[in-house]
């Protein structure tokens, strides 16, 4: 390893990166073209401002390694500020065309997390859990109390086509609203990156790692967190503003909620934290699951939880981390070796998962829909709920797919640590050279 | 004149127990002093005590004639007094560059600055290439700290130490776990890269303090009861008998034992 070696690298490096910054602005543009459906549409606008809001939330868990339960808060008050300031403009009593409400919404974030981020992050791990919910709660709380600001129950409506058209922009259809959080996402995103290469954006991952050394090297840790966390609070309140924007209405029973905050953090989790892209795939996620998977079946917060779950236990790094380990296996060549162990988890898995549901539907169906008969629709089977058969062919597939997976999974195990292994050799051969 | 460090009877009490009592002590610029003792003398605690990691119960702490007694550590880090760890303290999610960079930054005046990046930094990232040099893990700057091995892991605590420029620097017990030629080898490190500084440092191997230390302090039951030459120290009727007497016979047992 010479100076040339160390020194080539970087230009192929900067046009990679971008060209997934192209790639990525090129999506934002293509996908609402390719997915014409309303339905979709709607999925991608929901996406759009979510990956600000997930991105947001992992600089907060994955970067400062700040486990915020509340982090709706700042969403929330984000998205009432920016309903309010647009009644407001449409009233004529301010100046302010749409295309810059994400941006009160916004400053509206940042002003509650200065605010509230200033008791929150005098404390670090558990004890800034804690206050966190404890604010989350507050706010909540709160909420109830001034029906004027909060609109009570029913939330507060407004109408985003209000004014002049801005560049011919009325944004009455949902493909202007799209591209409004499109580009809001794009640039968000850009921010969100370049922060993570900034003198604060390093000093926030040493924090996490060990707050009390930073003490040490001149930092004080509560304004690295303080900073980093009102910095968070404004890009919350521009996904926030961003929500408004589209649904036209906010309710504080459900913008404000802690199922809400709860709801951003596992997905930014099941996303992957320890990556800066991971959050991205959280928030797709997230829309598929409220969407599809809550048409699909009636139990799908169940099944979300076991999601959650058996990430937690077996890849704690999320989705990107599965990812960024096979891309490391495909860079050295090494994929092919693990495609046979790949298809044989896979479809003990899905054996395994089919057993689980049925037992899962059928529970639900007598529990819940049991006026509608005992027949049990899923995934395009049907089924008797109550008759002995069906269970026991539940219980039986469960038993095999049970048993498949257990073999499946060692077998796996096995091949992928020795493709480990075979790398790290290559990696010692490389280095010895 | 005013002194680099300087200890004002110093006392530091958890709960009941008194663990320094009174202690005193005066420290020129540039001196290597090694702070030697029995366990529990309060050794590590006196050094928490200067770097600000705990308050002190009453007395005065002065840093170049300033007082830093009562400071935050970040403030008295940025008094110019830098000090490392027993138990290896580094950053082990970042790279051995970064966490360099991060030892850096606050002293070439980048604070929180979220506005600028990193690698347009050329002061901060020449002067961590240049720390990565002194310690020697050229080859391991873009290794996870947490993947070092131990020996690697104790110079990076010693690079973090160093890397604000701190005119001041505390190692506590920087050899502790190494076996005896890692110990020669990294007390050449030491030396080369605290050259004009005030070295403190706590220390059990008595080649190592006899070797590396102007003048040693001797910590008894939180009090200095010697401060002086190392030949002096070693005469002192006291010391014989509070302290070294034991620890030169166990050296000399040991010794002949090979």
């Amino acid at each position: 390893m010479t100076t040339t070696a160390t020194a080539t690298p970087a230009r192929p490096m900067i046009a990679g990166r971008a060209l997934i910054w192209i790639g990525f602005a090129a999506l934002l543009v293509i996908l609402p073209l390719l997915f014409r459906s309303s339905l979709a549409l709607t999925m991608l606008s929901q996406m759009g401002y979510l990956v600000i809001i997930c991105l947001s939330y992992n600089m907060l868990l994955g970067q400062g390694g700040m486990l915020s339960f509340g982090h709706a808060v700042y969403t929330g008050m984000g998205a009432f500020i920016a309903v309010h300031a647009m009644n407001l403009a449409t009233k004529g009593t301010i100046p302010l065309p749409l295309v810059v409400v994400p941006l009160v919404g916004g400053a509206a974030g940042m002003f509650f997390a200065a605010l509230l981020g200033y008791v929150t992050t005098k404390k670090s791990g558990t004890t800034f859990a804690m206050i966190t919910l404890g604010i989350g709660e507050l706010v909540a709380a709160m909420s109830l109390m001034f029906p004027s600001f909060f609109g009570g129950e029913g939330g507060v409506t407004t109408n985003r086509t209000y004014g002049h058209p801005f560049l011919g922009l009325t944004f009455g259809s949902q493909l202007q609203v799209y591209y409004l959080i499109a580009t809001y996402c794009f640039i968000s995103t850009g921010l969100m990156y370049a922060f993570t290469g900034t003198p604060l954006g390093r000093m926030l991952n040493a924090v996490r790692d060990n707050p009390e050394r930073v003490e040490f090297v001149g930092y004080n840790t509560q304004w690295v967190r303080y900073i980093s966390f009102v910095i968070a609070g404004f890009f919350a309140g521009i996904g926030g503003a961003l929500a408004a924007i589209n649904f036209e209405i906010v309710n504080a029973s459900d913008s404000l909620s802690a199922v809400r905050s709860g709801g951003y953090l596992l997905f930014t989790f099941l996303g992957g934290a320890t990556f800066f892209f991971g959050p991205i795939i959280g928030a797709v996620l997230l829309v598929f699951a409220s969407v599809m998977l809550s048409e699909l079946t009636k139990a799908w917060l169940l099944y979300l939880g076991l999601a959650f779950l058996l990430m937690v236990m077996f890849a704690p790094g999320g989705i990107a981390s599965l990812i960024m380990m096979n891309l490391r296996v495909a860079k050295f060549g090494k994929l092919g070796r693990l495609l046979g162990v790949y298809v044989m988890l896979a479809l003990a898995s899905a054996v395994l998962f089919l057993g689980i549901a049925a037992v899962i539907e059928m529970v639900y169906h007598l529990q819940l829909s049991d006026s509608l008969g005992a027949t049990v629709h899923f995934l395009g089977f049907s089924f008797d709920a109550k008759s002995p058969t069906s269970w026991m062919a539940a219980a039986a597939v469960t038993a095999v797919g049970a048993v498949l997976f257990t073999l499946a999974r060692r077998r796996f195990a096995r091949r992928w640590s020795d493709v480990q292994g075979e790398i790290e050799a290559m990696l010692a051969q490389e280095a010895g050279a | 004149m005013s002194f680099a460090v300087e200890l004002k009877n110093v006392r530091k009490s958890f709960g009941k127990t008194e663990i320094i009592r009174g202690a005193e002590l005066a420290v020129t610029a540039g001196e290597r002093i090694a702070i030697i003792g029995p366990n529990g003398a309060g050794k590590s605690t006196l050094f928490n005590l200067i770097s600000g990691r705990f308050g002190l119960t009453s007395g005065e702490i002065h840093l170049n004639g300033q007082r830093i007694d009562g400071l935050p550590p970040y403030e008295i880090s940025r008094r110019g007094l830098a000090r490392s760890f027993q138990v290896s303290n580094i950053f082990g999610r970042l790279s051995v560059f970064e966490n360099l960079r991060c030892g850096v930054l606050w002293s070439l005046g980048y604070k929180y600055t979220f506005w600028k990046f990193l690698a347009g930094l050329d002061d901060a990232n020449r002067r961590a290439s240049d720390l990565l040099h002194m310690i020697k893990l050229d080859r391991k700057r873009d290794t996870l700290a947490m993947n070092l091995t131990y020996a690697e892991q104790r110079a990076l605590e010693i690079g973090i130490t160093i890397a604000g420029g701190a005119n001041v620097v505390l190692l506590d017990e920087p050899t502790a776990g190494m076996s005896k030629s890692e110990t020669s080898r990294f007390i050449e490190l030491i030396r080369e890269v605290t050259v004009g500084k005030t070295l403190l440092t706590v220390e059990h191997d008595m080649g190592v303090v006899f070797g590396l230390a102007d003048k040693i302090a001797v910590l008894v039951y939180g009090e200095v009861i010697a401060f002086d030459t190392p030949d002096a120290v070693r005469a002192n009727a006291r010391v014989q008998e509070a302290y070294l007497g034991s620890v030169l016979a166990d050296a000399q047992a040991a010794e002949a034992g090979h």
